[in-house]
């Protein structure tokens, strides 16, 4: 291959890869906006039980997150290092330290709750 | 797919990739951007405990203003809406820096990027403020403590954000785009993002759970 065509073929290819990458942040804003609208409008003008509610607003958190990761952090799941590994042990210490928090903290609360307190 | 482009499927560190086109500094990238990383990830588990400390307080308003009383849906609303919209505009800074689109495409997002982060910052501490008119300071309850030491904690970490973008204009318009600069940017853009992750969390257990 000559080097004038290497050239052309690899402007191209930047070209095409900076396309790619720019609906990749659109799409990431695109479903962020979704995802934020409608928890928003749910607890603005929808009458659901709390729970079912707190329910669908994690989800929705937990997806927008995913969102975020992947097309504005762009971690994928062919990394070169251990970005991919290193947010799922994060994600995994901060399961195990809030839920065990909350878990224990209500545990003591409700032990602890004097007779007639609220 | 020649070889090359099958090489761009693979990211070498987190955030935008340079990719070849940038040459060495792609290279000298890896290692600065996963230090970086992993600083963040630290940073998560912070904000994750101030979090557990929040959820475990929420009983605790002491007969004081609990978050019905105290939080204003629609200004939170805009809030989100502004660190979105800066997140996005940083994207196309990141792209102009990446496809080298030249300096005052670059300037010109990361300019916007900092009007949207200010933008945020002026609503939140108009939040505060009218929080602190309603009798929510912080010394009133465990609950507003706990509020006052998870909320503000994400906008301190805005509002180094926005001084470091602006340090980094200065760098940019001192030395141009050379590799210290460029790593600069790199790195503010993985930092600014992950703030917008840590807001999701905000606005869906502090905002939209309180108001539940």
């Amino acid at each position: 291959m000559s080097g004038q065509a290497h050239n052309t073929d690899s402007q191209a290819e930047t070209g095409q890869q900076e396309r790619k990458e720019l609906r990749a942040y659109g799409w990431g804003i695109g479903l962020a906006l979704l995802l934020t609208v409608v928890p928003f409008g749910l607890v603005q003008w929808m009458a659901m039980p709390r729970f079912t509610l707190l329910i669908v607003i994690g989800a929705f958190a937990l997806v927008q997150m995913l969102v975020h990761f992947r097309c504005f952090l762009h971690i994928g799941l062919r990394q070169k290092r251990e970005d991919l590994q290193l947010i799922l042990f994060s994600a995994l210490l901060l399961t195990i330290m809030v839920a065990g928090t909350i878990w224990i903290m209500a545990s003591l609360a409700t032990r602890m709750a004097m007779p007639g307190s609220p | 797919m020649s070889p090359q482009a099958a090489m761009y499927q693979v990211n070498k560190y987190p955030g935008l990739n340079l990719g070849p086109g940038h040459g060495q500094d792609d290279e000298a990238a890896a290692t600065v951007m996963f230090g970086f990383w992993v600083f963040l990830m630290s940073d998560a588990i912070l904000f994750g405990m101030v979090f557990a400390t929040y959820v475990t307080s929420l009983h605790g308003t002491a007969g004081g203003p609990g978050p019905h009383d105290l939080y204003d849906i629609k200004s939170i609303f805009i809030e989100t809406m502004l660190l979105l919209a800066s997140s996005f505009t940083f994207g196309m800074a990141s792209l102009a820096l990446k496809y080298k689109h030249g300096r005052i495409r670059l300037v010109s997002w990361m300019v916007v990027t900092l009007v949207l982060g200010i933008g945020f910052l002026g609503f939140e501490l108009h939040d505060f403020s009218s929080m602190f008119a309603h009798g929510g300071v912080p010394s009133r309850s465990g609950f507003l403590s706990a509020f006052f030491d998870l909320v503000p904690l994400h906008g301190l970490h805005v509002t180094a954000g926005c001084i470091w973008l602006i340090c980094l204009l200065g760098q940019i318009g001192r030395y141009g785009l050379d590799l210290k600069t460029k790593l600069g940017i790199m790195r503010l853009a993985l930092f600014w993002h992950f703030l917008d992750i840590v807001w999701i969390a905000i606005f869906s257990v502090v905002y939209l759970g309180g108001l539940t």
